[in-house]
């Protein structure tokens, strides 16, 4: 990427959300472990933890803007990317445990022991190493989604077919890892992390870099789709989007375009699992629930698809209502008004928080153009002109 | 009279009844085994076991039974034995006699499992004789899992006075049972009993014909030739048993998604809340029976005729509210429709949850329901078999409908040719309301179904929508022999998987398996041919 392209991929709105992300990642950790605590500036530990949340959150939303807003695939299954990333750093993370497990095993993690694991598993292997963990976060998503993509796109599985399988999928998943036998913890999932890279999940510094680092994977997951949007590969798959069968008469290879997408999307989803884990501190197979995957869509869905600052903005606004009303007394009314929100931004707002503001602004902006173009046209305006608009 | 003799005869006369009843030389042989249950050793105790069952008293039963639940309490230094009911009352072994209290010297006799299989059978053949059928079919099943060689003589004396030929049978078996393993038994009778095992053919005769240990060459094998014939029969029997569940399971798939088939395959809506139509349909259920239960206990078998139509119009009505007021507005935008549904089906659920309460509400089934019958070697539940009755009507009524009747041949006309439905004078809107409340409806007299053999909860849909959509996308959409083949399919698919692979790795290769089969067939099963499908 050049910076020639880094420019002309920026407009207004793009330099903003970065410098606000840019901000919040180097402001809020800094806040939180040099100003004293209780100082009213002062970024408690436990918000900031929240708000990594909902940074990773939205670095899923990108990922499946940059399919459903500009490829017109409606995946109902990115939840099982993003929990992927989130078991392959939770295994990492169960790895650096080593003696202080309840049964002190230096190999075998503490389910596996309990389960009479007499040796690790081979798909255990490696993830002692970090490297490999990251390598790993990136490669097992994106492989499925490959393998997932290469067979439906090729066989022309489309729309809601797509998005019904994609499901299948995600539900599959979490039928399988809720099993003892499968060597992922069960429905307990992997938890109680001491260490990552040698620091303490636990501690404020190790949270705090964990937030900057998530908010420089949001920087970097929006340049790069916001380098592949702009791109002629990213026009094709706007044509793609509008009239797939177009697209392919014109010559394009429709299914090679989708994989390449779904794909990237899904190694993204898979980063912002992996980020989230270590923050959450927990990884159980209820997220591979096909209802989180549609809630991801609905956080798009708000912000406005096919914006990408949209998405990322609709992911934080939604999970931060999320957190705002289940936590009061109004949590029995919070799936009333997150079903109100599906039903209402489908009909009311289908551009989305984001995109209804740019076709306003577009639209003031034309209004303020015309307006400047007849106050000069009313300078040269005759007076017979006059009378006629008058009668 | 004993009440006119001076109160000191009287105390005399009573205690020479008690000593005389105390001493020995008056006691019979049932007398005498009593008192071998306070000799606490475990040989005479099964000698007294013997003799007491076979004594024809009447104490015998509540004394076995007593020895079996560890109530009969002995006193070894003064060799009685008391039976202390389940109600806390004492009764003197021997005699029948009530006393206040056993004394505190007295314990319980105690059993070690020889003695304990002895205590089986010998409840078994003391019941063998009972009035009641079902206790005597059930004492004859019971000598014949023990098959102790001390029941035979009891055995053969029921076999002679019975007339059931259900228990009649049942003490054929258990005499074979016996035979087979008596030492002593010629080898014609063993053959006999082999014989008769086999004819039962069973798990239960297998597992008896394998374990009997060595026999005469002969009756080896008969016996391996039993065993041979009866295996197979049981692999027989378990296909049928699995095509059974698979049937079952299919018409439960198939009442679940048969609604759905309407909304996404004729109407190409897809419909996510179409779970709680189906809850909806269950919760209607509920509120029947409490009503009945509370205002007209009587009705309580018609609670299910009474639902039936209720649920319809209930689900069927919401149905046609949210057509027009969400749906309507979203034609064309399939994705959209699926969030907008998907919203609503939180909302639904919550506002269930917030009216009945986060928890299972009870539906019960009504007599005509509950129970089942044996067919060879399969049990077959009554509610079970209903369901799949009342599935295959709901599909033959609505094929007949949307053949037959003016809406279904206006809703064939949309489907096919929207616009030109239209121009033909069809008010195409009310035939889409109509539709979907068609749809909603059947997966509310569903939801009525379900909730006899599932738990009536909020969640209740939600368990149902990934398999009904499964269901529907692998039969084809817009064709409802497609969903009726493909939920048959996936249901007996799932039943011959699951004793392989098990209930949950079943059900993942099923899903993994329809995936893909949706790259071979995007179109499903039956697929509607034509441009229409690629509008």
């Amino acid at each position: 990427m050049t910076p020639h392209m880094l420019t002309r991929s920026l407009d207004r709105g793009a330099t903003i959300f970065l410098a606000i992300v840019a901000a919040c990642g180097i402001l809020i950790p800094l806040s939180n472990l040099l100003l004293p605590a209780g100082s009213f500036l002062q970024v408690p530990t436990y918000l900031v933890a929240l708000w990594g949340k909902y940074v990773c959150y939205a670095i899923l939303a990108l990922a499946i803007d940059l399919i459903w807003g500009y490829c017109g695939i409606l995946s109902l299954g990115h939840g099982a990317f993003f929990a992927l990333g989130g078991y392959a750093m939770g295994m990492y993370l169960m790895r650096q445990i080593g003696t202080r497990g309840v049964y002190g095993n230096p190999i075998l993690p503490d389910f596996m022991v309990f389960l009479n694991y007499s040796k690790l598993p081979w798909y255990w292997y490696g993830f002692d190493m970090f490297w490999f963990a990251a390598l790993m976060v990136l490669v097992v998503p994106g492989l499925l989604a490959f393998c997932f993509g290469w067979l439906a796109f090729r066989s022309r599985v489309t729309g809601v077919y797509l998005s019904i399988i994609t499901q299948a999928m995600t539900y599959a998943l979490l039928l399988a890892f809720f099993r003892n036998d499968f060597g992922f913890g069960g429905n307990n999932g992997l938890t109680d992390f001491k260490d990552i890279l040698g620091f303490n999940v636990q501690a404020e510094g190790t949270r705090a870099a964990l937030f900057a680092l998530s908010c420089l994977a949001l920087i970097l997951a929006f340049l790069i789709c916001r380098s592949v949007v702009s791109s002629k590969l990213g026009k094709v798959l706007i044509a793609i989007r509008d009239a797939e069968s177009r697209s392919r008469f014109l010559g394009y290879r429709v299914e090679s375009y989708k994989l390449f997408v779904f794909t990237l999307s899904a190694c993204m989803a898979g980063v912002a699992g992996a980020l989230y884990v270590p923050q959450v501190g927990i990884i159980n197979p209820s997220e591979f629930a096909p209802g989180n995957s549609i809630e991801a869509v609905i956080w798009v869905a708000v912000g406005g698809r096919g914006t990408l600052i949209g998405a990322a903005l609709g992911a934080v606004v939604v999970n931060y209502a999320k957190t705002f009303f289940t936590s009061g007394m109004l949590a029995p009314y919070w799936l009333f008004m997150l079903g109100a929100l599906f039903i209402l931004v489908t009909l009311l707002l289908p551009k989305g928080i984001v995109g209804t503001f740019n076709s306003w602004w577009d639209q003031s902006k034309e209004n303020r153009a015309a307006t400047a173009a007849s106050a000069a046209a009313e300078d040269g305006v005759t007076e017979p002109d006059m009378a006629e608009s008058a009668q | 009279m004993l009440v006119n003799l001076p109160a000191r005869l009287r105390t005399l006369l009573l205690s020479l009844v008690l000593i005389a009843f105390a001493l020995p030389a008056f006691a019979g042989p049932f007398e005498d085994a009593i008192a071998k249950f306070a000799n606490d050793d475990y040989s005479d105790t099964e000698e007294a076991i013997g003799v007491v069952a076979s004594s024809g008293n009447p104490l015998a039963f509540p004394i076995i039974s007593a020895l079996q639940d560890g109530r009969l309490m002995a006193d070894s230094d003064s060799k009685k034995v008391y039976v202390t009911g389940a109600d806390g009352k004492s009764i003197d072994a021997a005699t029948g006699q009530p006393v206040d209290s056993v004394p505190d010297s007295a314990s319980a006799v105690r059993l070690n499992n020889r003695l304990r299989r002895s205590v089986d059978a010998a409840i078994g053949s003391l019941t063998l004789q009972s009035p009641d059928i079902a206790t005597r079919l059930q004492a004859a099943q019971s000598v014949f899992k023990s098959h102790e060689e001390t029941a035979l003589e009891a055995v053969d004396g029921a076999l002679a006075k019975e007339t059931n030929k259900s228990v009649k049978a049942a003490l054929g078996d258990a005499r074979a049972a016996i035979l087979l393993f008596k030492p002593d038994a010629s080898e014609v009778e063993k053959l006999e009993a082999v014989a008769t095992l086999k004819a039962r053919g069973d798990q239960e005769a297998m597992a008896l014909l394998t374990g009997m240990g060595d026999q005469p060459a002969s009756v080896a094998k008969a016996a391996a030739s039993a065993i041979g014939s009866i295996q197979s029969s049981l692999a027989v029997w378990s296909t049928v048993q699995n095509a059974w569940y698979g049937l079952s399971l299919g018409s439960v798939l198939l009442l679940a998604a048969i609604g759905l088939a309407i909304t996404f395959g004729v109407m190409g809506v897809i419909n996510m809340a179409h779970g709680e139509m189906v809850m909806i349909g269950a919760y209607t259920t509920f509120v029947v029976q409490e009503v009945i239960r509370t205002r007209y206990p009587g009705l309580f078998d018609y609670s299910l005729l009474i639902a039936v139509p209720l649920a319809f119009l209930v689900a069927g009505a919401i149905g046609v509210l949210i057509e027009r007021s969400i749906i309507r507005f979203l034609y064309g935008r399939p994705l959209e429709t699926l969030l907008a549904t998907w919203g609503l089906s939180l909302v639904l659920q919550q506002a269930v949850r917030t009216m009945f309460g986060p928890t299972n509400r009870e539906v019960g089934n009504p007599s005509w329901m509950s129970g089942a019958f044996e067919l060879g070697q399969i049990t077959i539940t009554y509610n079970r078999l209903w369901i799949l009755v009342f599935t295959l009507a709901v599909f033959a009524v609505l094929l007949a409908m949307l053949r037959y009747t003016a809406l279904g041949l206006e809703m064939r006309a949309v489907t096919q040719n929207r616009r030109m439905a239209a121009s033909m004078g069809i008010a195409t809107s009310r035939v889409d309301a109509l539709t979907f409340g068609l749809g909603s409806g059947i997966a509310g007299i569903a939801g009525v179904a379900l909730s006899q053999i599932d738990n009536v909860s909020p969640n209740l849909g939600q368990s149902y929508i990934i398999d009904s959509f499964m269901v529907v996308v692998f039969g084809g959409v817009g064709n409802l022999w497609g969903t009726l083949v493909g939920a048959f399919t996936l249901g007996i698919a799932n039943k011959f998987l699951e004793p392989v692979a098990g209930a949950v790795l079943g059900k993942i290769a099923i899903l993994v398996l329809i995936i893909l089969f949706i790259q071979k067939r995007p179109r499903g099963l039956f697929a509607l041919k034509g441009r229409a499908v690629e509008a």
